[in-house]
Formats: C-alpha cells, structure tokens, sequence
C-alpha cells in the first residue's frame, strides 16, 4: 500500500472515517441527536459529490488492483450519493411522522452508500463482494428499523433471507471462477480469457457455470425477473423513504458492478452471456408491465415498475457494446431523478398525519394539490417514456444501442411493452386528473419536500432542453470503461 | 427575413403563452378563468398574424425547405434541432395556427371548469402540433409528433363527456403503439444513413428489403393517426368524448399527422415499399370509404357521425397520395386542408346546438330553420363542402383524387366515386333530420340563433372553404413544385430499382 493508494480511494475512505465518528457522537447524544445526525450525513454525502466531481483524485488502480477508479466509477458514484443524498433529506419528516427517531438509521444509510461506492470501483471479485455486502447487510437492518411494525420486520427479514441466498450464488460463482481461471482480478481475468479467446476456444463449462451464478446473484440486487420477488414485499412493507432509496441508489450501484463485470473481464464472452442478458431483460420488460396493472398499492406499483425499468436498463447491457453502456447509463441517470421524485409524491400522499400508499387515494389530487398533482404527472408520463420528458431519451438511448446491435426482438418487445405499462402510469394520471377529490392531503409538505420536487420534476421536464452534459457525461464514462 | 428565426418564434410563442399563464395567473378557480381566456386568445392571434409572414415570404418556385434553422441538440447521436418547410408542410402549419384562436374563441363559454389548465393544454398543443410540421429531424419529428398525446389526453380525459375516460385511453394507447414502432424504424434507418437529418435522409436509399420492413413500421404509426380502416375505432370514441375544441382540432389537425407522414418519410424515402404496397393501401382506402360512409349513414349521434365521415374522407386522402402522379398527390394535400376546415366547421357546428341543448342525439333536434336561419345556412354551406359540391373547398380535393386514380387504376376510381354518393347521403340525410321539419319539441321552442362570437369564428372558415373553391391556385401553387420534385425522386428511384433487378436477372442468366 502506497500513499498514493490512499488518494485514490479518497472519497471512500472519507466517507468511512466521518460515518465512524458520527456514529460515536449518536452513540453519546443518543436518539436526540439523530435530526443533526441525519443533517450532518446528508452533508457528508453533498460534500462527498463534490469532491468527486471536482476533487484532484488518483485515477487507476489501487491497493494492488483490489481498487480502481475511473471517470466511469465517479459518474456512477455521483448517481449513487445523489440518490442516497435525496432519499435522506426526504426521510426527516417521515419519522417524526411515525414516531421512529433512532439514529442508527442515517448512519447505516452512510455505510450502505459506501459499500456502493466500493461496488463501482471493485476491480476484484473479492473486493466486489465485501463492497456487496456492507451495503446488503446495511440495508436489512435499514428495512427492519421499525421494528415494532409487523410489516417493516417481515420486509426485513424477506431481503434478508433472499440475500443471503442470492450471495452464497454469487460467491460460488466467483469460487467458480476463480477455480477455473486462476485468479479474482479483474484485469488477470480478462487477460486470461483474452487468451482463450485468441486461441480459438470458447470459455471452459466452469467459467460457464460460475458466470451464470454471479449473474444470477447480480439479478437478485438489480431485481430482474426470475430474481425479483422480494421487490414488491420489501418496497411494501418497508418505511416509504427505505423504499425510495432502495429504488434508487443500490439499482445504480447494482447495475454499475454488473456493468463492470460483463462489459470488462467478461466481454470476451459476450455471445455466452448476451442470451441470458437478453431473456432477463424481455422477462423483467413483460413483468413489469403486465404484473403493475392490477396493483391498487402505489409502493408495489413502483416496484413492478423498477422492475420494468431495470428490464430497459438491461436493454443496453445486453448490446454488450459502447453504445449500449452509453445507454444504460443515460438510463440510469434518468431513472434516478425520475424515482426520487416519484417516490417523493408518495412521500407527501399522507392525510391527518397518517401516511397512506393506496393508488385511490391519490384521486382528484389536480383539485386539491395541483402543483403536487403536475409534478407526479409529470414523472407518470416521463416513465411511461413520452417524448419530451426524460425518459423517452432514456429508452431512446438503450433502443438506439439494441437496434445497432440487432437485437430486434428485445427492440420490439420492448417498446411494445412500454405501451402496456404506459397503461398503468396514465391510470395515476387519470386518478389525479379525471376523477373528483375524495380526501386532500395534509399541508404543507415541507420544504425539503417542495425543494426536491421542483427540482427533480423541472430537471426532468426540461432535460431535452439541454441534454448535452448528462449525454457527453455518460458517453464519456462508457468509453472511460471500454477504454480500461 | 433573412436570420429571423420565424419557425422557432411561431412555434415556442404558444408555448411561452402557456408558461406565462402557467406563473403568473394565480388565484381562485374564478378569478383565473378570466385571464387565462384572453391571454390564449392574444397568444394564439399573435402567433396566427405571425405565421402569415410565412404564407407571404414563402417562395412558391422551389422545392428547397425554406426559413431553415439549424442548431446542435443531442450530441453523440449527431441530431440537430433542425427547423424547416417547404410546400407540403407550410400551409398545415398555417391551418394549425388559424385553428387554435377559434377553438380558443368556442370555448369561451362552453369551458367553465379549470379554465386555466384548459387554455394552457390548448397553447401546449399548438406549438406541438406546429412543431411537428416544421420539424427536420427525424427525432425532433418524433418527439413532437408523440408528446402531443399528453394534452390531448387530458383534453378528452378532463373536459370530455361521460365515457371521457375510456376514450382518453383508447386514444392514447392506440396511438402509441403506432408510434413506438415508428421509433425503432426511425433508429434502423439511422444506423443505415448515420443520420436522422430529414434532407439527407429523403436523398439516401434504403435497402429494398429493409424499406419492406421499415414501411410497415411506419404504416402501424401512420395509419392509427390518419386513421385508416381498421385501426380507425378510437376516432369516434375520441371525438364523442371530446369538448368540441377538441374534436375541432383532432379532425383538423391531429389526422393530418398521419396523411403528412405518408407525404414526408414513406413515399419519398421508402418508393420501392410505397409502390410495393400501393395495392394494400388502395384496399384500405377504399374499404374506408365505402364501409365507414355505410356505417355513418346508421349512426344517431351527430358527432359520431362526422367523426365516421372523417375516417371516409381521410380514406380519400391515403388513395390520392399512392396514386403517384401530381394530381392525385396534390389531390390528397388539399383534401387534408379542406377536410381540415370542413370539419373543424362541422364540429363546431355540432358545438353550438349542443352548447344549448346538452345532447348529440340526432333524434332529439328537428326543424332548426324556424328558429335559426343564420344557423341553418352555415351548416348548409359546410355540409355540401363535406359532400364536395363544387364551388366549395372540399370539390377540389376530391376531383383531383379522383382525376389521379383514374389514371392509376379505373376501378379504383369507380369504387371511390361511388363513396362520394355515400357521402352525399350520410350528409343530406343528416341535415334533414336536424334543420328540416315541422318544430314541435319543448326543449327547442326557445332555442336562440348563433350569437356573434359563434358567428365570429365560423366566418373565416366560410370564407376560407368558398377561397378553396372558387380559386383554388392560390393553395395549388405553393404545393406544386414540392410534390412535382417528390415525383420526379419517386419515379427515378422506382427506375433506377426497376433497372437493377433487370440487370440482376441479366446477371442470373
């Protein structure tokens, strides 16, 4: 270990040293402290973007290339720190709301974040799955934090068990890999199959079996299809801004590690992993769309229609080519910002102080709260991937990389399931727009709330106004990956 | 006007309208509607009075996309915000801006809840709709053509009649089927030319085994929009749900997206598919037109009926522009005006007893004249230009049509003449019923005539379809060279394939 090792992994280590000490100050302040516990986290997280944004940093590998950071991991640790960040500030008001003070939870949420920051930047199969599991074991405890609801316990206790199930898979997969290949680096590995390939073999039956495990296990943490039962049950049962962060960041980060593997070591062997990539994606597209119709809980809604948009996120995965990074990653940026603000709505859907979640509920919400009602609509119309919102550019991009790859039944699966669900985000819109108000919602909705919806909806509403930065960025970050 | 950028102002000058009223216009439900009525009425009158420079400084001797503006948008993907018209599109942006002032000024007293959102989904719509006719991108194309769900979504879903929302969502899905497939041709043929710049592409030739496939993707979007038969059903829902502004702009405008999709991207760009599949589309049309006029004939409703006339005489429309010679093209272009100003008039002609009366059913009115003779006659002059009497705009069309099917196939033609016997009796049956007669019923005793608001807005429209009729040259000529020079590229290209497989099969031998 050098200095220089250290400057690398400055972000990380930063995050990890302030998390410690703020855990000492809550444990001496107790569950008083946790409101300025939880400001000081979410400072942490906006100075953390800042640094990686504009910070000198060592770029490469460090820590014997356990580490490795690139313009490819910032951008995707920015996504990650945004999410965390926003689904932070909005979890304030939830607890008081609901009388669950512990300032745990803020400090656990730092720790979750970090091991998605070491996520990003894994260049080995070990460090990959200390990362995965810092931010898994994190985030059971942060589903379980209302320990005296039967619900949120459940919640818990379902990731909790699945989890474990999906890590012991991706573990034996690594074993698997590691046993046929000779290693867990990332770079040894790719020079290995570099070699295989070059000489004329396709990868042996173990690599084979190990790499269908470690995508199996990687499915479960981005929730596609056969792997996402547990969604719809945690996003449920666990605390609505849980919720929301786990929409948001650990996809980014899941995604990002996926990424990394299947682009990187593994690119040699696109043909062998494109089919599986393929099917997951078609699957997790159909699924989404048909499984949300008969919803009637707006948090199980969001998470068949996570489910949905990691299928599109797939979409650009599964081209195996720049583009098609390119696009997942324009995906994901999109996603995010589209999720926090939805999931902010839900946040602020609560009536004589008690928070409701039924799709009803939100009827004649243009009457009562127009400006919540727009900017609900707004994201409604974005996921459904209505031009000029933000997430037509989103599935544009993935679209544009599985065409150039001829993938046309993903394509045509794709968009025609993006119709099907179209269905169910109108239905929202319509709830709030055609039918007459039952019961308003308590105001005002604090301004953190007001901050963060305005923001997340103007962003989304004018991105093809100026679409360039998130579009370079992205298309940098793609050849940062393809370049390394 | 050298670097004004005309097309940028008229299209976004709606959309700034909205904003402001969107900001600015704060208060009560009441206190806004106000407000919010005449700034979309000034919006939309400023917007109109601007795009007439357009009509004026257009350059009728050329087929070059003129007032063009172009600016970097979506970087990587090398698509441009790339503005333009030539004489296939300059008059529809025209009617798009003639329209959005008198939907604004027959909604005046018909629209009395949320106001303020209605005014801003009408001014979003414009510049969408004008957008989408100015757009040289394929991707700018799309991203109007596709968002202009959205308001119209809520215009039916929130102001429509009792089935509004079972409409809206008919409309919406069905309409974007079409339109996702339309996406992926639009990204196939980017990755054959490495562009989505429209000019380029209209130069560029298409594979003719990709252009098979690229023309069908193009016809699920195309046909749903214009509609053709049977993709056709959401149009009678949409427009019997729908408050008369937005009838008024559907038929007019929002059905022409299809016709002007065929005229902008499928024959120009697709000639070997188009010819290909100019049998198919010859079949349609006239299955349209005869069977949906049969159908209208039966209907009891006055706007499902229109709404059935539309689908018949867009049925006009789809055979003229595959007939591949100029009068049939240029048929088809100013059948989509004039149906444009037809039935925007029918149905606010609709509008106006309903705004009294609260019903559409055809057997609830009778004997109108005794009450209302000015009524009367307007409805009389646009429903003998819907039945195509000459003198009146909707003569031209459909003689050019005719006159263009004839020479592409006499049959055709012979079917399609018969729908216009069809359409003569739909129409004169209809009139009958609701002007003619002895007036007997309570309900209509009292009924007062057109008011002169609702005479303010039917008077240019009178005006505008007697001009189509009687002079017709004024609309013709700045068409004419743009569809002359998309013939010429039709036929040379449809040579130029002939000359090849000829030479492939010399090859074989």
């Amino acid at each position: 270990m050098s200095p220089l090792d250290l400057v690398t992994a400055l972000p990380e280590l930063l995050l990890a040293g302030l998390a410690m000490a703020l855990l000492m100050f809550g444990v001496f302040r107790g569950d008083r402290a946790t409101p300025l516990v939880l400001l000081l986290s979410v400072m942490i997280l906006v100075i953390l973007i800042g640094l990686i944004a504009l910070g000198p940093r060592g770029q490469g590998v460090a820590f014997d290339g356990l580490f490795i950071s690139d313009f490819y991991g910032d951008f995707m640790k920015i996504l990650v720190l945004v999410g965390s960040a926003a689904a932070m500030t909005m979890s304030l008001r939830y607890f008081e709301t609901v009388g669950v003070v512990r300032f745990e939870y803020p400090i656990l949420m730092l720790f979750a974040t970090l091991g998605m920051m070491m996520m990003i930047s894994a260049n080995d199969l070990i460090s990959l799955y200390l990362g995965l599991e810092l931010q898994s074991l994190s985030l059971y405890v942060v589903a379980a934090i209302r320990r005296d609801s039967l619900r949120s316990t459940e919640a818990g206790l379902k990731y909790f068990v699945l989890g474990a199930l999906s890590s012991g898979m991706l573990l034996y997969g690594a074993s698997m890999i590691y046993g046929f290949a000779g290693t867990t680096n990332f770079e040894t590995l790719a020079d290995v199959f570099a070699e295989t390939a070059a000489a004329g073999h396709g990868p042996s039956f173990g690599i084979i079996v190990g790499l269908v495990f470690l995508l199996s296990g990687l499915a479960f943490k981005v929730s596609a299809v056969p792997f996402h039962m547990w969604t719809p049950d945690v996003y449920e049962g666990a605390p609505t801004p849980i919720a929301a962060f786990f929409a948001t960041a650990p996809k980014v980060a899941a995604m990002a590690l996926l990424a990394r593997i299947m682009m990187g070591p593994f690119i040699e062997f696109v043909a062998q992993w494109q089919q599986i990539v393929v099917v997951i994606s078609i699957a997790s597209m159909l699924l989404g769309a048909f499984a949300a119709i008969y919803q009637t809980n707006i948090k199980r809604l969001m998470a068949y229609s996570s489910i949905g948009h990691v299928g599109y996120a797939l979409v650009g995965l599964a081209a195996g080519t720049e583009e098609g990074l390119r696009g997942l990653i324009v995906y994901m940026s999109i996603y995010v910002i589209m999720n926090l603000g939805a999931w902010g709505c839900i946040l602020c859907m609560r009536q004589k102080q008690v928070m409701v979640e039924g799709i009803e509920d939100l009827k004649g919400l243009s009457k009562s709260s127009p400006a919540l009602a727009l900017a609900l609509a707004i994201f409604m119309f974005s996921m459904a991937g209505i031009p000029p919102l933000a997430g037509f550019f989103g599935k544009l991009y993935v679209f544009l990389a599985a065409i150039e790859a001829e993938l046309y039944t993903l394509a045509v699966v794709g968009v025609l399931s993006s119709v099907v669900g179209a269905f169910y985000y109108l239905r929202i819109v319509k709830l709030m727009y055609f039918d007459e108000p039952i019961e308003a919602f308590d105001t005002p909705i604090g301004r953190e709330m007001t901050v963060i919806l305005t923001g997340t909806s103007l962003l989304i509403m004018l991105f093809f106004v100026m679409p360039g930065p998130v579009i370079r960025g992205a298309a940098a970050a793609a050849s940062a990956l393809f370049a390394g | 006007m050298g670097d004004f950028p005309i097309l940028t102002m008229v299209t976004f000058l709606p959309l700034l309208g909205a904003g402001i009223i969107l900001a600015f216009n704060r208060g009560t439900a009441e206190e806004t509607a106000a407000p919010a009525r005449y700034m979309a009425l000034w919006t939309s009158l400023i917007t109109f009075l601007l795009s007439l420079f357009l009509w004026f400084d257009f350059d009728r001797g050329t087929a070059e996309f003129q007032f063009v503006e172009q600016v970097d948008w979506l970087p990587t993907f090398n698509i441009t915000y790339h503005m333009g018209v030539d004489g296939i599109s300059v008059l529809f942006v025209l009617l798009s801006t003639l329209l959005t002032p008198l939907c604004v000024i027959c909604s005046w007293s018909a629209i009395q809840t949320r106001v303020k959102e209605y005014m801003i989904a009408f001014l979003v719509l414009e510049t969408l709709m004008i957008g989408m006719f100015c757009a040289l991108d394929f991707v700018l194309f799309y991203m109007f053509y596709e968002a202009v769900l959205i308001p119209m979504f809520l215009i039916i879903g929130i102001w429509g009649g009792p089935r509004r929302v079972y409409s809206a969502f008919k409309f919406f899905l069905y309409t974007l089927t079409g339109s996702v497939l339309l996406l992926l041709a639009l990204l196939a043929m980017y990755f054959d030319a490495g562009t989505t710049d429209i000019p380029t592409l209209l130069a560029h030739h298409f594979p003719r085994d990709m252009q098979i496939w690229l023309w069908l993707a193009l016809f699920a979007s195309f046909a749903v929009k214009v509609p053709m038969w049977p993709v056709h059903t959401w149009l009678p829902d949409a427009h019997v749900e729908a408050p008369t502004a937005g009838s008024v702009i559907l038929a007019a405008v929002l059905l022409k997206m299809g016709g002007y999709g065929f005229f902008r991207f499928s024959l120009p760009m697709l000639p070997e598919a188009s010819e290909f599949f100019t049998p198919f589309i010859y079949t349609l049309s006239l299955v349209a037109i005869v069977y949906t006029s049969l159908v209208a004939l039966a209907q009891e409703d006055m706007k499902k009926l229109i709404a059935y006339s539309s689908v018949a005489h867009m049925g006009f429309v789809t055979l003229g522009a595959f007939t591949g010679n100029q009068q049939g093209l240029e048929g088809a272009l100013f059948q989509m005006l004039s149906h444009g100003v037809v039935s925007a008039a029918l149905f606010l002609i609709v509008g106006v007893i309903y705004d009294r009366i609260h019903t559409r059913e055809i057997a609830n009115y009778e004997g109108l004249v005794e009450r209302m003779p000015a009524y009367s006659l307007v409805f009389m002059i646009f429903m003998l230009a819907s039945v195509g009497l000459p003198g009146t705009g909707g003569f031209v069309g459909e003689f050019l049509i005719l006159v263009g099917a004839f020479q592409a196939n006499t049959w055709v033609a012979l079917v399609a003449a018969s729908g216009m016997v069809l359409g003569a009796a739909y129409m004169l049956y209809l009139y009958r019923r609701i002007i003619f007669g002895v007036l007997t019923k309570e309900s209509l005793v009292s009924i007062l005539d057109m008011n002169r608001r609702e005479a303010l807005v039917f008077a240019p429209l009178v005006v505008l379809v007697f001009w189509m009729g009687i002079y017709p040259m004024s609309f013709l000529d700045v068409m004419s060279v743009s569809v002359s020079n998309l013939i010429e590229n039709y036929q040379s290209a449809l040579a130029a394939a002939e000359a090849t497989s000829v030479a492939n099969l010399g090859l074989a031998k």
